[in-house]
């Protein structure tokens, strides 16, 4: 038996904890997660019931935790976990997850099931069944400092444009600033708008804030990927680089799952507390605003609705922020129809997005985010994710609809009283 | 002879598998452990995990539109079955009688027998849709239809013995009902207790990060 094989079996083998184990024991095989799934809705595919995606875990479990897998065994009655298994299962644990936890919102016994796919993508990274473009990523990210081979140089020239356009000095390594910004590397590359729309909103506030050369990337491969120790690596970086600075703050940007990672897991990956606050951009953004430090002069009257990012609202709990903020805005603020905690993934979430070979299923699934637009009858989409943003434009690219997406701190920005949007 | 095995040792070994097998599935759920969460909560994970061990028995409205078939035969045959195992004259009798010396008011034969018709209704609607569907019939096993056909025999005995006019029917019903409690602790039906444990779980994950879930 190949020897990865066998450290990725160990390593499932490790994930499986009383919440797990009693997650096996619950399942009753009703099928009601299917419903909840966009890869099933809009492939009426049965092998993605997000249940069906754990089904290597579930014979680990079943062989090792139950009376009938453990009678089975000894007279061989019960199959061990294959290789064939993870050949067989890779594209439903990455191409079609991710992880969205829309799933684990309607399982009647309660089931996490996001969670146990997370936890099973543990085995597979081990093993050596994922997807290439999520590996190049994570090899990318542990030895260049981001998954899209930024460095600190592509950081500096974008600053000095965003210090050109905005006559704004952005503070790098400041010790003893009260935050540190993190941003992901989708929004250095794609939309360096974010990063001057909290040079000004910070300066507007008063807010003391500094950027780290050392650790800047809030993006975490290792976990999509399912690496824990890829992932603990990152984490740890950001830890070390805020304790260096003082900080008192961390800011999760605009990035679903460098939320989940920095804020969720991130404390229990490196093994400790914080001696600092994670926050996340939105949060902060709301807080200036009701401490009245936020001035917004006007709200703009073009209809307008939010696409909640998966790992921010359902799995973050950053869920009436977005809302207050919009609503400060925007006159004409539409709601989808399944929103908030229950809202639909965009589709690229999970590393779907880093992975080539997922697209074409991605770009079929976007149908569902395509009928909960038209159902708004809105042409404009405000998010706060860079992933999801670059997600729905190409899903829009691809349907060839009429429909602008906007990062909500970017809309805040251009609402500052003074803004140079109105000059 | 056989009557007597039935009434007498056999519901005793029945019983005690069905006591000890639950007890020992639940511990050693709980021994497998779950490594204490480091991050710095926003709200209490127990009551997120009282909340939605509660509130996951209601539907979620998204969920109710695509699922309504499964969602109503959920409902009917685990209230109905709920209703007619806990309130049935006859049950409460046997309780009393065999378990706990303690009875209570039972409902009237009426709802009785209407209770037992929506579970019966919910039952095989849950069936007929784990044999249908092609996602619960990829997702099924032998235990899921082992499962089903046991509480769907131990619900048809009890009906045919519910006149008690044939004493024959009542031993056929308690036997079928032992066989089920010596099944239970080793198969799905398990979900009766663990379904606290799932929920709870989730509900104290989702509580720390602030979620209704």
């Amino acid at each position: 038996m190949n020897e990865q094989f066998e450290q990725g079996v160990e390593a499932l083998r490790q994930q499986i904890d009383a919440r797990i184990s009693s997650y096996f024991s619950s399942c009753v095989h009703c099928g009601l997660c299917a419903e909840a799934c966009l890869f099933y809705t809009e492939t009426q595919d049965p092998r993605h019931t997000p249940i069906y995606k754990v089904e290597p875990m579930k014979k680990l479990w079943r062989r090792e935790h139950t009376f009938w897998g453990k009678l089975g065994s000894v007279f061989g009655w019960v199959e061990s976990l294959t290789e064939k298994d993870f050949a067989d299962w890779e594209t439903l644990v990455y191409d079609s997850c991710t992880l969205c936890g829309r799933c684990s919102m309607v399982c009647p016994v309660g089931n996490d099931i996001t969670y146990m796919i997370r936890k099973q993508r543990e085995g597979f990274s081990v093993a050596g069944y994922a997807p290439d473009g999520m590996k190049e990523a994570t090899r990318r990210a542990l030895k260049i400092g981001s998954p899209m081979g930024v460095t600190i140089k592509t950081l500096k020239a974008a600053l000095a444009h965003v210090e050109k356009d905005t006559g704004l000095k952005i503070p790098i390594d400041k010790k003893g600033a009260d935050y540190m910004t993190l941003f992901s590397s989708m929004e250095i590359v794609n939309f360096p708008e974010y990063i001057e729309s909290i040079a000004r909103i910070f300066d507007a506030a008063g807010v003391s804030w500094t950027i780290s050369s050392k650790a800047f990337e809030a993006t975490n491969s290792g976990i999509q990927i399912g690496n824990k120790e890829a992932a603990a690596e990152l984490v740890n970086r950001v830890v070390i680089a805020a304790e260096e600075l003082a900080v008192k703050y961390v800011i999760s940007p605009e990035c679903g799952h460098a939320y989940t990672a920095i804020r969720w897991e991130g404390p229990n990956l490196v093994g400790r507390h914080y001696p600092f606050e994670v926050i996340h951009i939105l949060e902060l953004l709301e807080q200036l605003k009701t401490e009245g430090r936020l001035q917004l002069d006007y709200k703009d009257s073009t209809p307008m609705t939010l696409h909640d990012p998966c790992q921010i609202v359902r799995r973050g709990g950053v869920v009436q922020q977005p809302r207050e903020l919009l609503n400060s805005v925007a006159e004409n603020f539409v709601e989808m129809k399944d929103h908030g905690a229950m809202n639909w993934c965009c589709g690229g979430g999970g590393g779907v997005s880093a992975n080539e070979r997922a697209e074409p299923l991605r770009l079929h699934v976007f149908d569902r985010k395509k009928k909960q637009l038209r159902e708004t009858g809105v042409n404009t989409i405000v998010t706060a994710c860079a992933n999801c943003r670059i997600i729905l434009e190409e899903g829009i690219e691809h349907n060839d609809m009429d429909t602008e997406v906007i990062s909500l701190t970017e809309l805040v920005a251009d609402h500052l009283t003074a803004s140079p949007e109105k000059k | 002879m056989i009557a007597q095995f039935i009434d007498g040792p056999l519901w005793i070994f029945s019983l005690s598998v069905f006591l000890i097998g639950v007890t020992w599935r639940i511990v050693t759920i709980l021994m497998a452990g779950n490594r204490k969460d480091l991050a710095t909560p926003r709200g209490s994970a127990s009551a997120g995990a009282i909340r939605t061990v509660f509130t996951r028995s209601v539907y979620e409205r998204s969920a109710a539109t695509r699922g309504r078939l499964l969602l109503v035969a959920g409902y009917l045959f685990h209230i109905g079955l709920f209703v007619l195992l806990f309130f049935a004259q006859p049950h409460i009798d046997f309780i009393a009688e065999r378990i706990t010396g303690l009875s209570w008011t039972a409902i009237p034969h009426w709802a009785f027998i209407l209770s037992a018709e929506l579970a019966f209704l919910g039952l095989l609607l849950l069936w007929i849709h784990r044999l249908l569907s092609p996602v619960t019939r990829m997702l099924s096993d032998l235990d899921d239809h082992l499962g089903s056909l046991l509480v769907f025999l131990v619900m048809l005995t009890g009906c045919l013995a519910l006149a008690q006019s044939f004493e024959s029917l009542r031993l056929i019903h308690l036997l079928l009902a032992e066989l089920l409690l010596i099944y239970f602790p080793f198969s799905k039906l398990m979900h009766t207790f663990t379904f606290i444990l799932s929920r709870g779980y989730t509900g104290a994950t989702m509580g720390r990060k602030g979620v209704n879930a």
